[in-house]
């Protein structure tokens, strides 16, 4: 009959949890608790923040979204130049880092012999590991004067009648804050693009070279299409980091709660002012108004992000049509 | 699984290991934060059994951090008021204590291509300066101060701390208390809603902008215009002197502070008279409980203050911080015995 | 006719490519810009001593940081011993459980997680690791960065998972295979690669992170013994250092820098040795 009797304790043991870990639904249940304990961690974290920021939010309610004054002083706090500043921040970091990151990505994957593909995306990734703090004194001190010196008198000089080049140019600005905050998300752009780029399956290479496509043209027309909502993935990663970037914006942005249409104007971001003031909170309200900017940050990756996953739903459709 | 054994196994290994010293945690005001650490340093070599570690988080951190009671004591550049006193005392039952440990100075700093003179500033020119009322450099209210300068006719780009800073709440303190439309207007704080400029991120933040920026003003502590090399300006004080910052200077100006210096310690030495006091100078604090339920802790720490007002003063002026005045330092020994 | 066309499309070709490799030389040019300048700025502060000694008060030469990569490791171990588990297992259930609702919500999810600023998550771990605990401690270091790779860690496991050709999975269960082990013996070890070199990505990513450890594990001048006292760690010893008034701090910082980047590298290129080293775990046809 059952041989339990002749095991030894130890043996029972090791047995009870070959079966458990053998169970097929084992899998299922354990892989799913770590589903709902990312649900779970993400639900802590806002209750969180609408919790400790009841105090300001009953104090102004929406009109703090709307509202262009920031005063510690005389207890006045309103969100709105440091949300246009972060969504233009981030918008234009996507607009460098997009073609720069996409571009390496699909020369990794599509050109360059594997070993020096792998050792060049190790390099990339690198970038990931540098200090936002390193970042931003290099903005400072090296990216400025560039700036000061060549790229802006040329941009002024061919598109100064735009008003998103009006104005002086102090050093510190929207811009600067975007081009720091690009050469940060590279990274994530092109190492998750590249993984998918290496993923498309050899055939749907080799039946476009066979109709006569050109190497280009295969990875432009079918290989990019076939790994594009991996790309688009990478790409909301990316813009995720951008949003909540805080060190290296903080200073290279100008920290100036105003909102200005030049991109050359001193402006301000969300994570800047937490970053810049949470340590010198003092005073309930005060505080309560910088984790409320926590709570903005978060519904503004969550509206986002639902455009986001529009997009990638309605490309997936046309790449399936 | 076995690996996952020998790494609990080795967790639990590192986390016994090395409990000998005892560790007291501080944190607070960056602006000290190298005195402290070279003071914290020193006494550690004197006591290889105690170990106290000083982190600068900020002064509202520091306020904040020992009101929450997660560190042994905190620090301060400006005193803590009224509401967070009541605050502390409405948490734990008992008080907190004010300590100054060293003075030190904001300077107005500039950047003016091409000019190298060291420039006088009225009270009256920074005020209108930082109001943005003064939009160029030879607004006459400037060339007044400096004869004999030829200051440009070019715009003034102001540069301001972002992040809320004692540096911030000094050089506010100052403004306030030389005009009413300032004080009523933007008033005082570690951080406050400024009427024009740029912001940097810390000292550092300031400098870097000030160098980047041609024609920019702003404001750092005294050792950060020193050390970044960067022109600081004479700053008018109380009895009509242009004074330029200095050990001496921060000392003048707490010569009247410490003669009569309140039982709490919590005193304003900007605007300070005499004839060479520099008026953009300040204390900075210790804050430590009242109580400590723990004797050790208490022990080390009145240990440490003996220690900082008596030996430790000898270490300040080499990095550029000045001592506390003798009868300063008396007082504090006598109020050390109210730790209990 | 024919010719043209073929030329032009050869041209477009090349143009087009080196177009691709520009990007990449510009990327990586970047990179060796900032440690050419790091090396240089901080190479006076890099010798034996930065690497085995605490760090010296200001005015006094010499010193290091051996504190500090040792709080590093410590904080970076238990981030990764709470936050990788989390996430793959996560990344496990979305690739190869979840229903087309549930995955989505938990992909929007990670994603929201993954948006929320480094520093939200810094005073969320602080509100409730170092307040209920009375006192700052790597464990709240630890638990901060962890939650922070837990987003990536997910992601990129689902992405590699996905990966795997539906072909490898059908052939284990025509073998007899019930799912969970055709997961584990098959599907995970085939994008095993991936997944590691995604998790050191991952690491990289939060080795430097400096503001969600201002309020959780602080910083310490000395040794910190075990998990509840406040540790030093490089980023937060970078940024201290580097907004310190003195040319010899600043020093400090930048060799400090260069020498977590340096980690990262060697972490990256380990895993990499490691993995290729061993044959079964290569990727698939693709490479």
């Amino acid at each position: 009959m059952p041989p339990t009797q002749i095991l030894t304790r130890p043996q029972r043991m090791r047995r009870k949890i070959r079966q458990i870990w053998g169970h097929d639904n084992f899998g299922h249940i354990l892989t799913m608790a770590a589903g709902a304990a990312i649900l779970i961690i993400t639900g802590v974290i806002f209750y969180e923040l609408f919790a400790q920021s009841s105090l300001s939010r009953h104090a102004f309610g929406l009109n703090f979204l709307f509202t262009k004054v920031w005063d510690p002083v005389a207890g006045i706090f309103g969100a709105l130049p440091f949300i246009y500043g972060t969504v233009v921040t981030s918008i234009l970091a996507l607009l460098m880092a997009v073609p720069l990151g996409l571009g390496s990505a699909i020369f990794l994957a599509e050109l360059a012999p594997p070993r020096l593909s792998d050792t060049l995306s190790f390099l990339t990734e690198l970038l990931a590991a540098v200090p936002s703090v390193i970042y931003g004194l290099l903005g400072i001190f090296v990216l400025i004067p560039v700036l000061h010196t060549s790229i802006i008198p040329l941009l002024k000089n061919w598109f100064g009648f735009l008003p998103i080049f009006g104005g002086d140019f102090f050093g510190v600005s929207y811009l600067t804050a975007g081009v720091v905050l690009s050469i940060m998300i590279v990274p994530f752009i092109v190492s998750v693009s590249r993984e998918v780029l290496l993923a498309v399956p050899q055939d749907q290479r080799e039946a476009s070279l066979a109709l006569g496509g050109t190497h280009w043209q295969t990875t432009w027309r079918v290989v990019v299409p076939f790994a594009m909502k991996g790309i688009l993935g990478s790409i909301f990663l990316a813009l995720a980091r951008a949003l909540g970037e805080t060190m290296a914006v903080t200073m290279v942005i100008g920290n100036n709660p105003q909102i200005k249409a030049s991109l050359l104007a001193p402006g301000y971001s969300i994570a800047a002012i937490i970053a810049n003031e949470f340590t010198e909170a003092v005073g309930n309200l005060y505080l309560s108004s910088l984790i409320e900017l926590g709570l903005v940050l978060f519904i503004l990756t969550i509206v986002i992000n639902g455009l986001a996953r529009l997009l990638i739903l309605a490309t997936a459709r046309r790449a399936s049509r | 699984m076995r690996k996952i054994l020998t790494l609990a196994a080795f967790l639990f290994l590192t986390a016994s290991l090395g409990n000998a010293a005892v560790l007291i945690n501080g944190a607070g005001a960056t602006f000290p934060y190298p005195i402290y650490s070279k003071w914290f340093n020193e006494y550690n070599k004197l006591h290889p059994e105690i170990q106290i570690n000083y982190q600068s988080i900020g002064s509202g951190a520091g306020i904040k951090q020992i009101t929450e009671g997660t560190v042994d004591f905190g620090a301060s550049d400006g005193p803590m008021n009224e509401v967070q006193l009541k605050d502390f005392s409405d948490k734990h039952g008992y008080g907190v204590l004010h300590f100054p440990t060293v003075m030190g100075a904001d300077v107005p700093t500039y950047n003016l291509p091409g000019l190298s003179a060291e420039l006088n500033f009225t009270p009256e020119a920074l005020v209108g300066i930082f109001l943005g009322k003064i939009t160029k450099w030879n607004d006459p209210e400037l060339t007044k101060a400096n004869p004999g300068v030829n200051l440009p006719n070019h715009e003034l780009v102001v540069v301001h701390r972002s992040d809320g800073s004692g540096t911030t709440y000094i050089w506010v303190d100052y403004l306030a208390k030389n005009s009413a439309e300032w004080k009523e207007k933007v008033g005082v704080g570690t951080s406050v809603n400024w009427p024009v400029g740029l912001g940097g991120k810390g000292n550092e933040g300031v400098s870097g902008l000030i160098k980047q920026t041609p024609y920019a003003i702003g404001y750092v502590e005294l050792i950060y215009a020193i050390q970044n090399k960067l022109l600081y300006g004479k700053v008018r004080n109380a009895a009509g002197e242009f004074v330029k910052a200095d050990l001496a200077g921060v000392t003048a100006a707490a010569a009247g502070a410490a003669a009569n210096m309140p039982d709490d310690f919590r005193v304003s030495i900007t605007n300070a008279p005499g004839k060479s006091a520099y008026p953009i100078s300040s204390f900075t604090w210790l804050l430590i409980p009242e109580k400590f339920q723990d004797p050790e802790k208490k022990k080390i720490i009145t240990d440490f203050l003996h220690w900082m007002l008596s030996d430790g003063q000898n270490l300040t002026e080499a990095l550029a911080y000045a001592r506390l005045p003798k009868p300063v330092v008396a007082k504090e020994i006598s109020a050390i015995s109210k730790i209990q | 006719m024919m010719v043209s066309y073929s030329v032009r499309k050869r041209g477009s070709n090349i143009l087009m490519f080196g177009l691709t490799g520009l990007c990449t030389a510009l990327t990586i040019g970047v990179l060796f810009y900032i440690l050419g300048y790091l090396l240089w700025h901080g190479v006076s502060a890099l010798s034996l001593s930065f690497f085995t000694h605490l760090p010296a008060p200001v005015g006094e030469t010499g010193g290091g940081m051996a504190n500090a990569i040792v709080g590093s490791g410590k904080v970076l171990l238990l981030a990764t011993i709470i936050g990788v588990p989390i996430g793959f297992l996560g990344g496990v259930y979305l690739s190869e459980y979840a229903g087309i609702k549930m995955a989505s919500l938990i992909r929007y999810v990670t994603d929201l997680l993954n948006g929320v600023p480094s520093i939200v998550i810094g005073i969320v771990a602080y509100t409730l690791v170092v307040l209920p605990m009375g006192h700052f401690s790597t464990l709240a270091g630890g638990v901060a960065l962890g939650i922070m790779m837990i987003p990536i860690a997910v992601r990129s496991t689902e992405e590699f998972l996905r990966a795997v050709p539906q072909t490898q999975r059908d052939a284990a269960l025509a073998l007899g295979a019930t799912k969970w082990q055709a997961i584990t013996t098959v599907v995970i070890p085939y994008a095993l690669r991936s997944i590691i070199t995604g998790t050191m990505l991952n690491l990289a990513r939060v080795a430097g992170e400096t503001a969600p450890l201002l309020f959780t594990s602080l910083n310490n001048q000395f040794w910190s013994s075990g998990w509840g006292q406040p540790t030093a760690t490089l980023p937060v010893m970078i940024f201290t250092y580097a907004i310190s008034p003195y040319d010899d701090w600043h020093r400090q910082a930048w060799a400090a820098a260069f020498v977590l980047l340096a980690l990262v590298l060697i972490i990256n290129v380990a895993a990499h040795g490691v993995l290729s080293r061993s044959k079964h775990l290569r990727r698939g046809p693709a490479g």
